[in-house]
Formats: C-alpha cells, sequence, structure tokens
C-alpha cells in the first residue's frame, strides 16, 4: 500500500530501486530453546510463519524487530542490514497481537506517532494520518480512543499506524487472533486486499492455517524453532510433511517406503501394513488421505477396495455435521469421517471393532 | 444468635445463607474496634478543644499565615524537586537492569525507615558548612543551605522522595512493556517513548506518588529543625510553628494543627480511590 497524498516525499523510502525484500536468518537463544531460522520474501510478498505455540514463531518476528536478541544471522532487508540497528532505526512496520494501540492517544494520534518519530511536523503528521486513516475506512473514528474502537476498527487502526512510517518490512503478530469468529472472516478478506497493496516484503504470524493460505502467498511452518515445511499454501496443504501440517489441514499422513504402486507403513516387522496407492514411486515417501476417504464397515467389505483393515474404535467426535471417527492401530491409526447415520447404524462408540478401507485412488503419495 | 460452641448450625434459610464463613470472631472484632478507638479518639480531642470562636482571628495571624505559606511553598518545592528526580529514579530502577539494583533499591528506601532527625544530621554532614558537599559549595559558590529555606527545601526532599520513587516504580513494573515496545517499532527513542508513552501511562502512579510525596513533605519536623532550624518566616514550617506554639500559646497549636489536619483529609479523600483503597 502506497501512502496516499502526495508532498509527504522526504519521510518515505520507497521507490522499487532499492527494494530487493528481506533476507534473513534468526538465531535466537533462551534457555534450552534455539531458534534457527532462514526467511526470505520478495517485495510485495507476504510469508507466513505457521507453526504451534512455542514453535518460536513470535520469536522469530521479535527477533525481526530487534525487540529480542540474535545470536547469529543477519537481517538484510533491501539490502540494508538490520542486525545491528536498534528497532526504533529499522525502519520497520508491525501490527502486534492486540494491537496495542496508545490508549491515551486518539486514532489518530496513534496513526501520527511513527510520522512524528520520524520528525514531521505536527500539522502535517496529523494530515498524513489522517488520510491513512480514511484510506482503512475510519475517518469518522479520528479522535476516537482505542477503547471505543471494536476489535475490527482497532486492527485498521494498528495496521494504517504500522504502514504510516513507509516501513520496507511489515511485520504482523497474528494480526486476526483477538477478533471473533464472526467479523473475522470479514476483517481477513480486508487486510488480504490491504496486504496486496503493500510494496514491501511481509512476514506474518500465525497458528490458524486458514489465515495463512488466505493471507500469504508463501507458508513457513515452524516446529521447536526449525523449518520443517514451506511453499505455497496449495502445495503445502495437499503434501504435509509433519503431522502437525497434517492435524491442521485434516488429512492422514504416513511416512513409509514405496515400492511402485504398493507403499509400506510402519516398522516392517508386522506393525504396520501395505497400502495400495496409484502413484509409481520408490524409495522413503510420505501418503496422504483424507478422512472422508475412509469408509467404515461391520463386517469385511467386498470388491473394489482394496486397502482394508480392522481398526478399533478410540474415539468419535461431532465435527459440523460430519463425525470424526478416530482409530486406533494396529496395524493403522487413522481418522475417518462418515454421517451421523452412519455412527448409528454401525453402532460406533469408543471400543467397538469396525473394518476400514479405502481406494488406492484417494491416496496421495509423495516424496519424503 | 449466640450458641454454644459445636453445637451445629441449623439448616441455612433465607438472607442467612450467603453468610459463608460465619460471624467474625470477636478476638478480631474487639482488638480491631480499639484499635480504630485509638486512632480517631485523638483527632476528637483536637477537634472538642479547638476553640471556634475565635478560630477566623487566629488563622488571619501574621505568624500562622507565614508559617502556612512557607509550609506550602516548601513541600510545593520539594514535591518538585522528588519528580524532577524521584521519576528518572524510578525509571532507571524499573527499566535498565544493571548490577547493584537490590542495594540502589534499599538505599532509595532508606529515609523511609530513619529516623528524621537522624537524616537531619546527615544532611548537616553532608551539605553544612563544613560538611563533605557543603564546604565546597561554600568556598567555591558562596552557598550556604543549612538554616535557610532552601535547606527546608532539601530536608523536606530527602524524606519524601523515597515515596515517589516507590509509588513511580511501582507503576512503572505494573505497565504494560509491549506499548514501549510498539512504541519503539514506529521509531520512537527511547527518550520519546519515555516522554510520550511510558510517562503518559503511568500518569496516575505519578500523581499519586507526587501528593503522597506532598503530604510527607508538608508534615515534616525531624529533618527540617535539624538542618534548617526554626527561624519563624524563612525556616519555620507549620509542624514546627506547632510544637512552638504548644509551649507558649496552646490554643495557636491547635489552630495550626486544626489546618494540616484539614490538609491531611483533603489529600486522603484526593487518593482514596487510587491509594487507599489499591
Amino acid at each position: 500500500m502506497s501512502r496516499p497524498g502526495a508532498p509527504v516525499t522526504p519521510y518515505r523510502r520507497e521507490g522499487d530501486a532499492g527494494r530487493s525484500g528481506l533476507d534473513a536468518r534468526l538465531v535466537v537463544r533462551r534457555g534450552g530453546f534455539e531458534l534457527d531460522l532462514g526467511l526470505t520474501a520478495g517485495p510485495g510478498e507476504v510469508v507466513a510463519l505457521l507453526g504451534p505455540n512455542g514453535a518460536g514463531k513470535s520469536t522469530a518476528l521479535r527477533a525481526l524487530a530487534g525487540l529480542v536478541p540474535t545470536a547469529g544471522g543477519h537481517i538484510r532487508v533491501d539490502g540494508r542490514d538490520l542486525r545491528p540497528l536498534p528497532p526504533e532505526r529499522r525502519g520497520i512496520g508491525m501490527v502486534f497481537q492486540d494491537y496495542l494501540l496508545f490508549p491515551h492517544l486518539s486514532a489518530l494520534e496513534n496513526v501520527a506517532f511513527g510520522l512524528r518519530c520520524q520528525g514531521m511536523r505536527k500539522r502535517e503528521a496529523r494530515r498524513v494520518a489522517a488520510q491513512w486513516l480514511e484510506q482503512v475506512g475510519l475517518a469518522e473514528y479520528a479522535s476516537a480512543r482505542p477503547r471505543q474502537l471494536s476489535g475490527g476498527q482497532a486492527q485498521r487502526v494498528a495496521l494504517a499506524r504500522a504502514l504510516a512510517v513507509g516501513p520496507s518490512l511489515l511485520l504482523l503478530d497474528e494480526p486476526l487472533s483477538a477478533l471473533d469468529a464472526h467479523t473475522r472472516l470479514e476483517i481477513r478478506s480486508a487486510l488480504r486486499r490491504r496486504l496486496e497493496g503493500f510494496e514491501g516484503a511481509a512476514v506474518l504470524v500465525t497458528h490458524d492455517p486458514l489465515d495463512a493460505m488466505v493471507l500469504a502467498g508463501r507458508l513457513v511452518v515452524l516446529e521447536n524453532g526449525r523449518p520443517v515445511q514451506q511453499g505455497r499454501p496449495a502445495d503445502v496443504a495437499r503434501h504435509p510433511r509433519t503431522e502437525y501440517v497434517a492435524r491442521l489441514v485434516g488429512l492422514n499422513l504416513y511416512r513409509g517406503r514405496a515400492e511402485g504402486t504398493s507403499v509400506r507403513i510402519g516398522d516392517g516387522d508386522g506393525g504396520g501394513m501395505v497400502l495400495d496407492t496409484v502413484d509409481h514411486l520408490q524409495g522413503e515417501v510420505f501418503l496422504a488421505f483424507e478422512p472422508a476417504a475412509v469408509a467404515l464397515y461391520r463386517s469385511r467389505p467386498e470388491g473394489s477396495p482394496r486397502n482394508v483393515w480392522r481398526a478399533r474404535v478410540a474415539a468419535v467426535e461431532r465435527q459440523g455435521d460430519r463425525v470424526r471417527v478416530r482409530l486406533d492401530g494396529p496395524p493403522l491409526a487413522a481418522a475417518a469421517d462418515v454421517t451421523p447415520a452412519a455412527v448409528a447404524e454401525l453402532e460406533l462408540a469408543p471400543g467397538s471393532a469396525v473394518w476400514a478401507s479405502l481406494k488406492a485412488t484417494e491416496t496421495r503419495v509423495y516424496p519424503a | 444468635m449466640t450458641r454454644p460452641p459445636g453445637t451445629a448450625r441449623p439448616p441455612a434459610a433465607g438472607p442467612d445463607r450467603d453468610r459463608g464463613l460465619g460471624r467474625p470472631p470477636w478476638m478480631l472484632v474487639l482488638p480491631a474496634l480499639l484499635g480504630l478507638a485509638f486512632l480517631v479518639l485523638p483527632l476528637a480531642g483536637l477537634l472538642v478543644r479547638t476553640p471556634w470562636s475565635t478560630l477566623g482571628t487566629r488563622l488571619a495571624e501574621p505568624q500562622v499565615l507565614e508559617a502556612l505559606r512557607l509550609s506550602l511553598v516548601s513541600a510545593t518545592a520539594a514535591t518538585g524537586v522528588c519528580l524532577v528526580l524521584g521519576v528518572p529514579l524510578a525509571w532507571l530502577l524499573a527499566r535498565v537492569p544493571f548490577p547493584g539494583a537490590r542495594l540502589v533499591r534499599a538505599l532509595v528506601t532508606v529515609p523511609l525507615v530513619l529516623p528524621p532527625v537522624v537524616g537531619g544530621v546527615a544532611l548537616l554532614l553532608a551539605l553544612g558548612r563544613r560538611g563533605l558537599v557543603g564546604r565546597w559549595l561554600d568556598e567555591a559558590f558562596g552557598i550556604t543551605l543549612p538554616f535557610t529555606t532552601a535547606g527546608v527545601v532539601l530536608a523536606e526532599t530527602f524524606v519524601a522522595m523515597p515515596f515517589l520513587v516507590i509509588s513511580v516504580e511501582g507503576a512503572l513494573r505494573a505497565a504494560d512493556l509491549r506499548y514501549e515496545e510498539a512504541a519503539a517499532t514506529l521509531g520512537a527513542t527511547r527518550w520519546t517513548t519515555f516522554r510520550r508513552v511510558t510517562l503518559p501511562l503511568v500518569a496516575p502512579g505519578v500523581l499519586a506518588g507526587a501528593i503522597l510525596c506532598w503530604a510527607r513533605a508538608l508534615g515534616e519536623f525531624g529533618a527540617t529543625i535539624t538542618f534548617a532550624g526554626n527561624f519563624p518566616g524563612r525556616t519555620q514550617t507549620m509542624p514546627l510553628a506547632v510544637y512552638l506554639a504548644l509551649e507558649t500559646d496552646p490554643q495557636a497549636a491547635i489552630v495550626l494543627s486544626l489546618v494540616l489536619l484539614a490538609v491531611s483529609v483533603i489529600v486522603l479523600a484526593a487518593l482514596r480511590d487510587r491509594w487507599v483503597n489499591a
């Protein structure tokens, strides 16, 4: 998003000539925890850091902002090394998890704060800030105090405040987590539009896969301080490489050895099983399938599906208009989605035994 | 409703049901009431013995007005000094980790527990005409602090500053640090952040500290009389005037005390919400 209004050039750090985006390697050590993350984001690209609690997502963001010291690596933004600089000289914009609008300042003064810090005169800063508020659709809330704003409005003010300083790197820490599910959808698409207009690199931290999929052009999945998978959201969702990602996108995921169109899952001495697939591969692979692809029967099914195994029901949970059935091994632990009618018909309850089947065409196999 | 101990309480009904833990034991209530009476009785005595009919004329006496003026001026000046020096000190203690911070914090609170007379003696030894710094001040600049109004302000500052530092440091520790981080990401230096974010956020704490500090300075006696003496119009503040009047003119002492009591009550009322009930 470019700054509205014309005569603000002395304060903007723009011009695409110098833009090369973010290139960082973040090393942070804290007690027993170590974050070691290589991270790049091109100009205009939004990269989402996704991961479970404690994975180091927020630490990574705070390291980029200069709020936690790094033990090594580098942070280059548009060719400038930020690592030796204190936060106030890094030229970044940050949207915090609960926005942290200054409670004693009006919405306008909050947005003008950064401009004033850059040395802009008060009247000019207020004029530019007013344009930013207008841009996020909050012109009439200029004199409102943060506590008078709704969550969605506060988020927009926080975004305007971060963008107003003309940052070359935008950081967003769980920008939607403080919102209720109802407004979230709307705010999410509005945020997406605004991020599309931003010319610098942006890094977004979230634990919500949907936020990441909608807002980011690339995902980096972080677990225990290390990147475990990255790629376009659709690719990550289709080909999860860790249990965490598989659970996020709702897939059953296994690691195994492929020989042609059969994949052996498990340790191989009786614990696992061989699944028929359609992809031809050799060697170490991941195998994934959707819970809805699993069919359950009371007695051994006859006919086409060749992947059939006997399982024990571990849990039955209602999920919307479906029922998720967790099946225990051996030979295979899996989640299956069935209709409530099927649950009644099969008399599914924790502990009961069922037959499970999976069509070969429903599996996805990709190299590990 | 008295019952021999140990007997079962009848099934609770009606408004009794919500009483939870039962009635407070007299072993606690009785001393509590005695304690309260002990605190209130002297004040009542003061009010009862006040010569209400001549109050107006006595208050208008030049010595009373002079002492009152001096007290207000010096307590306000001392509060000003405390704010200028104490708020940065509190910030340092709350925000900058440094070796010996615990020791510094202990030192700051020493004047709280030190007998004020000892404080006055210490001030004399440091800033008196022959004191460590005082000798140099005298020789180099011809500045003499003891037995001057400036000396009164110094003595009051010495005893009152800990109140401000403790109050402001507490407020700073309770304030959300992340606002300061947000300010830093927006390009604010630590000084700008302090001025435009931290200070406004802890303003209630600073105000409470300043009022407390002012009240303590207003009532200061021991350090003042030791370091600044008791010269009417120059160093004789209200508490000193009260003490002096008690020997020559008890009625005047009562009137002066009443004025100080009134000021205390006003301060308490101003602070009630944010300090006493905190």
